[in-house]
């Protein structure tokens, strides 16, 4: 690690400024969120209102922070949810195969595959449906995708490192699979998770704001990136800041998070850069 | 019966050129089904009403009851039985002939046992059938109902016949200027012009009924050129810039829908009279207007529509005043306020009117929390189960103040001197009185705040300056394109 | 091999039968009534009751759900609530535009991806490398819909060119059909070519690694010859790959830009059934989709084994 990759740099930086924008939000904003003014609706952009104000009048600068806010807290419980749910699925799996339990890993494997199978979007807007829209609802529908991803991840870095001879050492000093697990792979495959969270963090972004696009996440009058696209739509034609600021917000904290993912795999594991194909879709 | 007689005039005499010409409506919702009598999807009238199918008498588009398929009909002193003339000569779309027969199979079929009709209270009334030749039928009721040719009128009552009524949801097959021609599922469907009309002739050779849900699409669909005519713009947010277009001509009428915040009126503290002052004291007609509706609607302070001549203005009676609404809170015992929940359904008017009311009872301490929810859930939860607390909503039925009379109506108003008085209209056949106690029972629910009333819900017609002859209003819903024609079309 | 392929087909096989008691039970459960639903606001319960009879919504889970996948093995999927017609015929008119929808988006993507990442390949580290690369960065950040969104602003104020909204069927003809889906194919294709032009570029990448590359150079070709005519065939399976698992993900993740065009698509038609509570429609569109990645997952382990034996034992670690 000689010096620090741009992509890592630049990303870092984007994330970092979107995580004190969020963070800032919670104790200033330049105005209300909630505060309507209709007589000083569709202000353009300027000094007053750095980003313009909405339909009602409400400060778009503010929104845009609180929703920046709202989108990483969800993406942040929902990539949460998939590493502790995931990562151990995917540490038993590869136990269970490498200690002549391969029916385990076949069934985890193929549940796995089976949550892959569900088209992701459609089921987050069943789930929804089911339980009715809101953060919540959304955080679950985003997470529960997110197991499979780490699982599957998990299990495969755990099966290369079971196969090492420190590793065959431990199960000869009497170790049990569990304590294996935790105390030798785990720790050695944290470098891709990480990898893999920061990754999947992004993707999570971008699932927020398409539910919240169609009206099932965070709920009014709180903000989301998502929800003030979709009110925009019909007022681009004549106050296009509605869409250029959320739209935009939302590509560069993707954009931070994925030069940050990048950055760090070069850094990590120079090796990994084949896998690229991990990161595609999900 | 002297308009029956000009029509009949009109007729025998007149048969207008016929234009080759296609009108493209562009509707937001995309009807189920295509059969009117199941189902109550407004934007099943939308399609078909008027246009494949017809009843008895017809309502057009200024809410008045004109001859349909009756050309002309006798009511008795008691106002119990009718007597309806039927128009001769009259063919089903599949070729089948039209006579008191299929009336009689319609209306039993809509208030049999196992009928879908949804609004088969329309033909509880009715105590028989009889046909007295084949042109010629006599409907007698329980009682008097002055309401009862008005609700024939609508779309729930169109005759069908015995022969194609199972197949009418997809394959309509009615008496009207226009026939079914094709429905691309989830795009479009298609009329064109009926040659054997037993009316007047229409203008247009076909009409293509489009559906575009999404507002961004409606707006550029129309900038485009390939929608002639909007009757219900989706967008009041951009109308102006059609305004500003020389191509286009923009009408903005109004709907029978009446919007109101629905309060549960049976839940504490919504129970409170002083709560429902309160909150009555709190809405700002005019911030909503302009916020939620872009200036373009009607305020309204009872359940009345404005356009009506028996409407009582009330929007003074409990004016926008936060001092009063906040000292009222207080005598109720609400000095800091209570959290409730707002249930809202999917149309743009309800959500924006929602979060509009969030913050403006949220100035009197009562802290709203928004539930958005799709039209499945707000029946299931507010309409039926009455598991809420606020809702937005457009009432959309034309002369329904009635449904306060009923006290397991979802907002839960059980008074029985508002009862009495639409019993009282429901019996009354003088013109005077019914119109005396119209705005007798308006005042009282008023008064009694029963729900927060909002503006009447407008309607935004864009079309294409050639286009002539669409309704300004909708008295119902419907785009009756029987006298539609495009300028200069030949 | 025979093995092999009989121990995935049957594992395939439970992955649907689980699939469907999933399915079948998320509905189950969901809220709101399609029987309420379709008599509004005005509607009696009496009516309701009536249709709820008249849609066979009376019968028990059990039936049901046995009736519905035993109707979906011969080819009958049930009638709609809704539309009253039969689940295949809408599924099938709407495939119509969803597939074309996805495979003119692929084939946008590919023409962009392929070129983009072969060239970012060849020049590996140059200024054209480095900009292509951050350009497809900013790409997979983009979310589908604020670009169609953005699309239709450039469009319409700026080049005064309104997009056609809707679908004009394929029986008016091919070309109309092309210019209807050419906007919202494009919104589709940007962030998937992003996807595709960074795996190509490393695809690339290592095929330039390989042994023949090497002879073929060695025998005087340079390096572009030698990857055009012997490096790009082996460069493009891991891409083939990506793209099968991007038609599934597209065929159903073009929901909202269906819905922004206005296209009668299958993503649209299962929101709107969602919404209506026309429940059998979602089953069978879900019930479907799961199939169609399942197909293409085991077509894509196929070849996998077929190009590489070593991977039969280990099946898709």
């Amino acid at each position: 690690m000689k010096h620090l990759p741009l992509s890592f740099i630049v990303g870092g930086i984007l994330t970092l400024t979107f995580t004190l924008v969020a963070i800032l939000s919670f104790i200033w904003t330049p105005y209300d969120v909630e505060a309507i003014n209709i007589a000083g609706k569709f202000a353009m952009p300027g000094l007053d209102h750095l980003m313009g104000t909405d339909h009602f009048g409400r400060d778009i600068f503010s929104m845009v922070m609180v929703g920046t806010r709202n989108a990483i807290a969800v993406s942040l419980v929902a990539v949460g949810i998939g590493m502790i749910l995931g990562v151990p699925l995917g540490l038993w799996a590869a136990g269970s195969r490498m200690n002549g339990g391969s029916l385990i890993d076949e069934i985890l494997m193929r549940g796995n595959d089976l949550v892959f199978a569900f088209p992701s979007l459609l089921m987050a807007i069943m789930i929804t449906a089911v339980f009715g829209p809101g953060a919540i609802n959304a955080i679950i529908a985003i997470g529960i995708f997110n197991i499979p991803v780490f699982a599957r991840m998990t299990r495969g870095g755990a099966l290369s490192i079971w196969t090492r001879d420190y590793i065959m050492a431990a199960r000869v000093a009497g170790k049990g699979n569990m304590r294996i697990s935790y105390e030798h792979i785990l720790p050695n495959i944290l470098n891709i998770l990480i990898v893999q969270a920061t990754i999947q963090f992004s993707i999570a972004i971008i699932a927020e704001a398409s539910l919240s696009y169609v009206g099932l996440g965070t709920q009014p009058p709180n903000p989301s990136l998502g929800r003030m696209l979709n009110e925009a739509q019909t007022m681009i034609f004549f106050a296009p800041w509605l869409a250029y600021f959320p739209g935009g917000v939302i590509v560069a904290m993707v954009l931070g998070l994925n030069l940050m993912g990048d950055g760090l795999r070069d850094m990590l594991d120079p090796k990994l850069k084949k896998r690229k194909a991990s990161d595609v879709t999900a | 019966m002297k308009i029956t007689g000009l029509l009949l005039l009109f007729y025998l005499t007149s048969k207008t050129t016929a234009l080759a010409v296609i009108l493209n409506v562009g509707l937001q919702l995309e009807p189920p089904n295509l059969d009117p009598t199941s189902g109550a999807a407004a934007a099943i009238d939308e399609v078909v009403y008027g246009n494949i199918f017809e009843g008895l008498v017809r309502i057009n588009k200024d809410g008045d009851v004109l001859p349909g398929l009756a050309l002309f009909w006798e009511i008795s002193t008691d106002g119990r039985s009718y007597v309806f003339h039927l128009a001769e000569g009259v063919k089903f779309h599949d070729g089948s002939n039209f006579d008191a027969e299929d009336v009689k199979f319609s209306f039993n079929r809509a208030r049999a046992e196992n009928s879908t009709n949804a609004k088969k209270y329309i033909f509880a009334p009715i105590v028989l059938i009889d046909i007295l030749d084949p042109l010629t039928i006599m409907i007698t009721l329980d009682h008097a109902r002055p309401d009862f040719l008005f609700n024939i009128g609508l779309g729930d009552a169109v005759i069908v016949a015995p022969e194609s009524a199972s197949d009418n949801a997809f394959n309509p097959v009615g008496t009207g200027p226009f026939r079914f021609k094709k429905w691309v599922r989830g795009d479009r469907v298609e009329l064109v012009k009926n040659d054997d009309y037993w009316g007047l002739e229409p203008r247009l050779e076909g009409a293509v009924f489009k559906f575009i849900p999404d507002p961004l699409s409606a707006y550029t669909a129309m900038m485009a050129g390939d929608i002639d005519t909007f009757p219900n713009y989706p967008a009041p947010e951009n109308l102006f810039l059609f305004d500003r277009d020389a191509r286009f001509d923009v009408v903005v009428g109004l709907t029978a829908g009446e919007t109101i915040l629905a309060i549960n009126n049976k839940k504490t503290p919504f129970d409170n009279i002083l709560v429902r002052k309160a909150i009555a004291h709190a809405i700002n007609r005019k911030e909503i207007i302009n916020g939620a509706m872009f200036g373009n609607a009607e305020p309204i302070g009872t359940h009345f529509a404005p356009s009506h001549p028996d409407y009582v203005d009330l929007t003074g009676l409990y004016p926008f005043d936060l001092g009063k609404a906040r000292a009222l809170m207080k005598e109720a015992g609400y000095e800091n306020g209570f959290e409730a929940t707002l249930k809202l359904p999917p149309p743009t008017y309800a959500r924006r009117t929602g979060e509009l009311i969030s913050v403006e009872l949220g100035r009197i301490g009562i802290k709203l929390k928004i539930e958005n929810m799709e039209w499945a859930q707000w029946i299931d939860q507010v309409l039926r189960n009455r598991n809420f607390d606020l809702t937005v909503v457009s009432h959309v039925e034309p002369m329904d103040i009635n449904i306060y009379a009923n006290p397991n109506y979802y907002f839960g108003y059980d008074n029985a001197d508002f009862q009495e008085i639409i019993a009282k209209i429901d019996e009354s056949t003088d013109a005077a009185e019914t119109s005396r106690l119209y705005k007798e029972a308006e005042r009282k629910i008023a008064e009694d705040a029963v729900n927060g009333y909002l503006y009447q819900l407008g309607k935004f017609g864009v079309w294409k300056k050639e286009v002539k002859g669409m309704w300004t209003n909708y008295p119902i819903r419907s785009n009756d394109l029987r006298d539609v024609y495009i300028e200069g079309a030949n | 091999m025979a093995h092999y392929i009989l121990k995935r087909l049957l594992s395939l096989v439970i992955t649907l039968l689980v699939a469907t008691i999933i399915i079948f039970l998320i509905i189950e459960v969901v809220p709101g009534d399609p029987a309420a639903y379709m008599m509004g606001l005005s509607g009696s319960s009496e009516a309701a009751d009536a249709l709820r009879i008249e849609l066979g919504l009376d019968k028990g889970a059990l039936e049901r759900y046995f009736s519905w996948v035993g109707g979906m093995l011969s080819g009958d999927f049930g009638i709609s609530y809704t539309y009253r017609v039969p689940v295949s015929q809408l599924i099938g008119e709407r495939t119509l535009v969803s597939v074309p929808l996805t495979v003119y988006a692929l084939i946008l993507s590919t023409l962009i991806a392929v070129p983009v990442g072969v060239i970012s390949a060849s020049r590996r580290g140059s200024i054209v490398d480095t900009s292509l690369m951050g350009m497809a960065q900013v790409g997979v950040a983009i979310p589908n819909f604020w670009f169609a969104i953005l699309m239709v602003l450039v469009f319409s104020t700026s080049l005064g060119w309104f997009s056609a909204v809707g679908f004009p069927g394929w029986d008016a003809g091919f070309w109309p059909c092309i210019k209807a889906l050419t906007i919202p194919a494009v919104s589709l294709a940007l962030p998937q070519a992003a996807i595709l032009a960074r795996v190509m570029r490393s695809s690339v990448l290592e095929v330039m690694q390989e042994d023949y590359i090497r002879t073929a150079r060695a025998k005087g070709l340079s390096r572009r010859q030698a990857l055009i005519r012997h490096g790009l065939r082996n460069a493009m399976i891991p891409v083939l790959t990506i793209l099968g698992l991007q038609f599934s993900f597209l065929l159903a993740g073009g929901i909202i830009i269906e819905s922004i065009f206005s296209l009668p698509g299958l993503g649209r038609l299962v929101f709107q059934s969602i919404a209506q509570r026309d429940l059998i429609v979602v089953k069978s569109i879900v019930t479907l989709l799961v199939l169609a990645v399942v197909l293409i997952t085991f077509l894509v382990d196929l070849i996998y084994v077929l190009v590489d034996p070593r991977l039969r034992e280990e099946g898709r670690g």
